[in-house]
């Protein structure tokens, strides 16, 4: 630590060279948080799935429906903890271009299969009094200004019925940190009702979401219900809600795979630009080195000083960056609704900051080890 | 010694030192090269996904080619029709018509999960029953392998995106629907256009097999001529028999196509900004160490008579041409790299995939090129004053 003050000095020396190579550095920072936050929108879903709940949808296609009557053949499949069945809606709000999920439950059995979404228990009673009811996720409740008490009306092109007018009873928050807060759950009996009116998709639901007595016991859980179902006119697929996300994922393209290649290519023309300043700093101060070496510095000391200081400015670079990512994606989802889970994951602050202390290693080792082998006598003549 | 001629030749003197002092500067040089490549290959990489679907969304439908949907219903996942509807669309005056009548297919837009050749997972791919019209209500689609599918038989012709994505998709493979397995007898171009990631198959044999009783989701026709749209289009939203919407097919999927579109751009640019950002500072840091480097020379130079201007332009001339450099080889490898690469991925209006061809048009590459003299301007101007301003007296004295 008594070093800290001469590797100042030696960053300080040239004060525009420096700045320039850390502002550098955080740039470079900053897009790795920004792109680590798409891909978290992207595919964080995967590693927020209920490791004990499994979703059984058409075998052809999600888009096809499964009659509200397997529920009860579901339950009774051993295994079989719970089991919920959720709807798409498809709705806009507005605008067409206001996305949000939409989805009829059946409120009681929904709460007690996502226990990542939380609701003060009054608005909860409030719900299960309403009819009309729907509940919001704190995202969304924003986004549009919605207050507890207010009308919603939903416009659906599926649904025959052009607008659904929703009563909002309730605003539910996410027990975990990535938790998506943006869709609008509202009761199936009231949907259900609506189209027996209409005469049309009564008794039909999306997919189920089953949660199993003992997440090891999955695999053969989803084979049973898929085999109870065999050869009707409803077949079914059954995977874990994490190999559905991954899955859905997938369905984009390989996002992560994607990302990693634009970050390479950013972090290799980063670690060329510092590299060469980094040499070329060592290499204006090859006089000095060589007096150090002189009055007995080690060389293995010399190595730790130029390293220590090729270190201190990639992860002040870094740390920059990392601090105006976290700043940046704090306001959350920039596209309006396409990007629900747009954020920065601690976990990968830390990648962040790993990467930053092996950056300031490779480019330091190569001045290093030249500042290592100099020769006294040959250094000291350069001055 | 002012005239133009004089100032060109101080520029070209000066520029060339600076080139051939280059090889003893080859190191930040050449940072500076592989940074400014850096820029333009994410820049024109990430863009070229863009123009991929882009292109892909749009290459479908002459301005006499409609899509008529249910009023409200933004795609066709989420439109309907019964037969009668379907007929009354057909009938309405401003179609074209053959010997069997007007050109309009009524169609099915269902999906059916297929596992992705490149990840093995479940995709949703589109699956579209048609009328006889189909064909002729598209530009330039072809059978390019096996046949046409049988009418009322379980047969089904794939597009060629679809084939090369999906599993399973060519002539003699299957689909597999249900407990079904339907052949695959051909294989289809539609002129790089979105149909190419379909598979086709007789609408009637498709209704029955995902219960859709005798309903529809889309008319797709031809008109007589461009300028009939508006005649037609005002028969059916005046019709009160109909509750629809009429629009050209190349706008309605052009529209679907913003989102994503809009999205990658977005994204390409900020990544191309922030990158070049620290492109820039890189060089900076090169043209800096290259006037430190030559304080002396300069000075030398400016007490011959050069001129201050012809410095400046010199500096800025050399930054330029290691920009390009750079720029060229980024463009260079961003078209060797990723022009005509095949992707698919998800159209979230239709929910259901989209194969494309990532394109890395002449206009990107231009764009990549203009990156490229920004930042070799920016990177050039604060060194080339600096060293353009260096007082001779006290410059000629440095070591």
């Amino acid at each position: 630590m008594k070093f800290f003050p001469l590797i100042w000095r030696n960053l300080t020396r040239k004060k525009l060279r420096t700045s320039l190579t850390l502002l550098t550095i955080m740039v470079a920072f900053v897009l790795f948080g920004i792109l680590c936050a798409v891909r978290e929108a992207l595919v964080g879903g995967v590693a927020l799935a209920g490791a004990d709940r499994l979703i059984v949808r058409h075998k052809v296609s999600i888009i096809q429906m499964l009659p509200e009557s397997y529920q009860a053949r579901i339950a009774r499949i051993p295994g079989v903890a719970a089991v919920t069945h959720q709807t798409w809606f498809g709705g806009t709000y507005q605008d067409p271009k206001n996305f949000f999920m939409q989805n009829p439950v059946e409120p009681e059995a929904f709460m007690a299969m996502f226990p990542e979404f939380i609701l003060p228990p009054e608005q909860m009673k409030a719900w299960l009094a309403t009819r009309t009811g729907a509940i919001v996720g704190r995202k969304t409740a924003e986004r549009f200004h919605w207050k507890i008490g207010d009308k919603i009306p939903i416009m659906s092109p599926i649904w025959l019925r052009k607008t659904w007018e929703f009563d909002l009873v309730g605003i539910y928050d996410g027990a975990k940190k990535g938790t998506d807060t943006t869709s609008m759950f509202f009761r199936y009996d009231y949907f259900d009702e609506s189209r027996q009116a209409q005469n049309w998709g009564a008794g039909q639901v999306g997919w189920y979401t089953i949660r199993v007595k003992d997440p090891a016991q999955a695999a053969e859980v989803a084979k049973l219900v898929d085999r109870e179902f065999e050869n009707s006119p409803y077949e079914t697929k059954t995977e874990p809600e994490g190999a559905f996300a991954q899955g859905f994922a997938n369905q984009i393209g390989n996002i992560t795979a994607i990302v990693s290649g634009i970050l390479a290519a950013v972090f290799f023309t980063i670690l060329l630009v510092t590299g060469s300043t980094m040499s070329q700093a060592i290499r204006d101060r090859i006089g000095e080195l060589g007096v150090l070496k002189a009055i007995g510095f080690t060389n293995g000391r010399l190595l730790s000083l130029v390293l220590a200081e090729s270190c201190l400015l990639t992860v002040l670079g870094g740390g920059l960056g990392l601090a105006l990512a976290a700043l940046v994606t704090a306001g959350g989802d920039p596209t309006g609704g396409m990007l629900p889970m747009f954020r920065l994951p601690g976990s990968d602050v830390l990648v962040g900051f790993f990467i930053s202390l092996a950056l300031g290693l490779v480019t330091g080792a190569l001045p290093a080890l030249q500042a290592m082998r100099l020769r006294v006598a040959d250094a000291v003549r350069r001055i | 010694m002012a005239g133009p001629l004089n100032w060109f030749s101080q520029i070209a003197a000066v520029t060339k030192f600076g080139l051939m002092s280059i090889p003893q500067r080859r190191g930040s040089v050449a940072a500076t090269i592989f940074g400014v490549a850096g820029v333009v290959l994410v820049f024109v990489g990430v863009l070229s996904i863009a123009t991929g679907f882009r292109r892909a969304m749009t290459a479908s439908g002459s301005p006499d080619a409609v899509i008529v949907l249910r009023s409200g219903a933004d795609t066709e996942m989420v439109s309907g029709f019964s037969r009668e509807e379907t007929r009354v669309i057909a009938d309405a005056p401003g179609l074209a018509r053959d010997a069997r009548g007007p050109l309009a297919s009524a169609e099915l837009f269902v999906i059916v999960n297929l596992p992705k050749r490149s990840t093995g997972t479940d995709a949703n791919v589109p699956l579209r029953g048609v009328e006889g019209a189909a064909i002729s209500v598209r530009d330039d689609l072809k059978i390019t392998a096996g046949r046409m599918f049988e009418w009322g038989k379980n047969e089904v012709i794939v597009g060629v995106g679809a084939a090369r994505a999906f599993d399973g998709l060519e002539v003699g493979g299957s689909v597999k629907v249900g407990s079904a397995h339907w052949p695959v007898v051909g294989v289809f171009t539609a002129n790089g256009g979105v149909a190419e990631s379909e598979i086709w198959t007789d609408a009637r044999v498709l209704q029955d097999a995902y219960h859709r009783g005798d309903s529809f989701q889309s008319v797709y026709a031809r008109l007589a001529s461009p300028n009939s749209y508006q005649s037609f289009k005002d028969a059916l939203t005046t019709n009160p028999r109909l509750n629809v919407k009429v629009e050209r097919q190349s706008e309605h999927f052009a529209e679907q196509s913003t989102a994503l579109t809009t999205l990658i751009t977005t994204l390409g640019f900020l990544i191309a900004t922030l990158m070049a950002v620290g492109a820039v500072f890189g060089a900076l840091n090169t043209m800096y160490s290259a006037v430190a480097s030559r304080t002396r020379e300069i000075a030398t130079l400016r007490a011959l008579g050069f001129g201050r201007g012809a410095i400046l332009v010199a500096m800025m001339i050399e930054s330029l041409l290691v920009a390009l450099v750079g720029g060229a080889i980024g463009g260079a490898a961003a078209f060797l790299a990723f022009n005509n690469f095949h992707a698919a991925t998800m159209n979230w209006q239709s929910f259901s995939q989209v194969t494309f061809a990532f394109a890395v048009t002449p206009a990107l590459l231009g764009q990549g090129i203009a990156w490229a003299t920004a930042i070799g301007l920016l990177g050039g101007l604060f060194p080339a004053l600096q060293a353009a301003r260096l007082p001779i007296a006290a410059a000629l004295r440095e070591t």
